[in-house]
């Protein structure tokens, strides 16, 4: 049969590699929501969920039930496709960008050696960043559907912060690019895993710190998260969801938290490696799993720093977030890619 | 059939239903999202042709930041089918009959050029389209008119801070 003539081995690899990544992220996001729960908990003095199970650790599972066995309701005067489309796609573009993370290196199984990344495009910034930017339609397209002036008020201010942050975002991830000189999220890594070369944080230190707080800003999370601002709209643009939808939604900003964390970590903080040592050396199997745990540990780390965040400072008021969009993170982007271009040029002599 | 073949054809079909929906829907926003629609399905078609920056700029730019702002103003508007203001028949007829000109020029246009009689499109083939390429080509032997239309970009972000400006 040659209709359909390629590798369909690949294809079955392929496959399984994304059911594992999904449903890992899916298995992370559900227990990122109990650890926001306990570390808020902590930062209060208070203990936090501990029912259900040994310290509460089955309490995800009981929120999830909770939602699924919610009534679903949808508002008459909601506009029903979009209503419905809206937390898809959301979770959708919270999913997509784990297809180009380098999530370890390769092992080999059955003589076969296996990329742990779904596609090793050489475009995978870009990629990252377009999803991203698509990102924004889920809230748009819901807060819109439900007919209501409060979800239609958070869902444009969403938007408004989605495309300000996106500006200084994509500006730093340039001076990233100059050091590079690869758009492939895996060569990043792997430059930054070579003998002698430090982790891109050591070059660009002022480019981190703004990709972080862009990133705060697109993932909704405190200070940024207006779209969510419960004093003045309610609940924000998934005021009339209910059920799993709403759960969608939720659940796509802890999806999102994750996808950020390990962009950062591959982008700024060496992606797989670990420092000091050098992997080559061990056998690849071990390598690629110890390079998995290594990544896991960054993502956890800048996830509690994310949540620490959350609940340690307080909510900006729109005119303020507006301006440290255009007027602080803009010009200290293009300081830092002027700043960069300048040193790069000025090394090579 | 190979499998671009029917890649091809299903983004063709997606590409074609999408443009038909955007002036057949009712609402305003329910054309901006099928316009999206279109959009993707272009941008696979680049991904066929092996011009993978194209499409993910493509994507970037008009799904990810000029539509943004379309739904912005129509949501912010509030149009909804009742308060589009009807148009007359014979504007309709008018419209069909110059957009069939329009595509009648065009099919004869491509038709009749000598370069593309008898050559089919390259498809997964051909590199000019990866980001290493066509930026050498950019900042080698097309650096005027690139930094050209960066001026014309500049010029107008002016003229947009200098309309924005209330006073």
């Amino acid at each position: 049969m040659t209709l359909l003539a390629f590798d369909w081995i690949l294809m079955v690899e392929k496959l399984i590699l994304i059911a594992i990544i999904v449903f890992a992220s899916l298995g992370i996001a559900l227990y990122t929501t109990f650890a926001e729960r306990k570390v808020a908990a902590i930062l209060q003095d208070r203990p936090g969920p501990n029912r259900a199970g040994p310290f509460g650790l089955l309490q995800p599972f009981a929120d999830g039930l909770k939602l699924i066995m919610k009534e679903e309701i949808i508002p008459n005067s909601a506009s029903k496709a979009l209503f419905i489309l809206g937390p898809g796609l959301a979770m959708t573009a919270a999913l997509m960008t784990c297809s180009v993370i380098p999530w370890s290196s390769h092992v080999e199984l059955f003589d076969r050696k296996i990329d742990l990344q779904i596609a090793d495009i050489n475009i995978g910034i870009l990629y990252i960043f377009g999803v991203v930017s698509l990102g924004v339609y889920g809230i748009m397209i819901g807060g819109w559907a439900s007919n209501n002036k409060f979800s239609l008020m958070a869902a444009l201010r969403g938007a408004s912060q989605a495309i300000s942050y996106e500006l200084a975002m994509g500006l730093s991830l340039i001076a990233v690019l100059m050091i590079s000189g690869s758009l492939s999220l895996k060569t990043i890594v792997e430059e930054q895993m070579d003998a002698g070369s430090l982790w891109n944080i050591a070059y660009q230190p002022l480019g981190f710190v703004i990709f972080f707080i862009c990133a705060l800003a697109e993932c909704n999370r405190t200070p940024f998260d207006l779209p969510e601002a419960e004093n003045e709209l309610n609940f924000g643009y998934h005021q009339e969801y209910s059920s799993m939808k709403l759960g969608f939604y939720l659940f796509s900003e802890y999806i999102n938290m994750i996808m950020s964390s390990a962009v950062m970590a591959c982008l700024f903080f060496g992606g797989y490696d670990i420092p000091f040592l050098n992997e080559a050396k061990l056998a690849p199997n071990i390598a690629a799993i110890l390079g998995l745990l290594a990544l896991l540990t960054k993502i956890v780390i800048f996830i509690f720093v994310f949540m620490w965040i959350r609940w340690t400072i307080p909510r900006f008021r729109y005119d303020q977030l507006m301006n440290v969009g255009w007027k602080k993170l803009i010009p200290l982007a293009l300081f830092n890619m002027l700043l960069t271009g300048a040193l790069i040029l000025w090394k090579q002599g | 059939m190979s499998i671009i073949q029917i890649l091809f054809s299903f983004l063709t079909v997606l590409a074609l239903f999408g443009a038909i929906m955007v002036l057949v829907s009712k609402n305003p926003v329910h054309s901006v999202l099928w316009l999206i629609t279109v959009f993707f399905a272009i941008s696979g078609h680049y991904i066929l042709l092996n011009a993978q920056f194209l499409a993910i700029v493509n994507l970037i730019v008009y799904a990810g930041a000029i539509m943004v702002l379309f739904l912005f103003v129509i949501m912010l508007m509030n149009l909804n089918a009742e308060s589009e203001p009807r148009k007359h028949l014979w504007m309709k007829f008018a419209g069909v009959i110059s957009g069939g000109c329009f595509l009648m020029v065009l099919v004869s246009l491509i038709r009749q050029t000598v370069e593309l009689t008898g050559k089919t499109v390259l498809m997964k083939e051909g590199n000019i389209g990866l980001i290493k390429n066509l930026g050498k080509a950019l900042f080698s032997d097309y650096v005027v008119p690139f930094e050209l239309s960066s001026v014309l970009f500049l010029s107008a972000m002016v003229g947009a801070v200098v309309i924005g400006k209330k006073d």
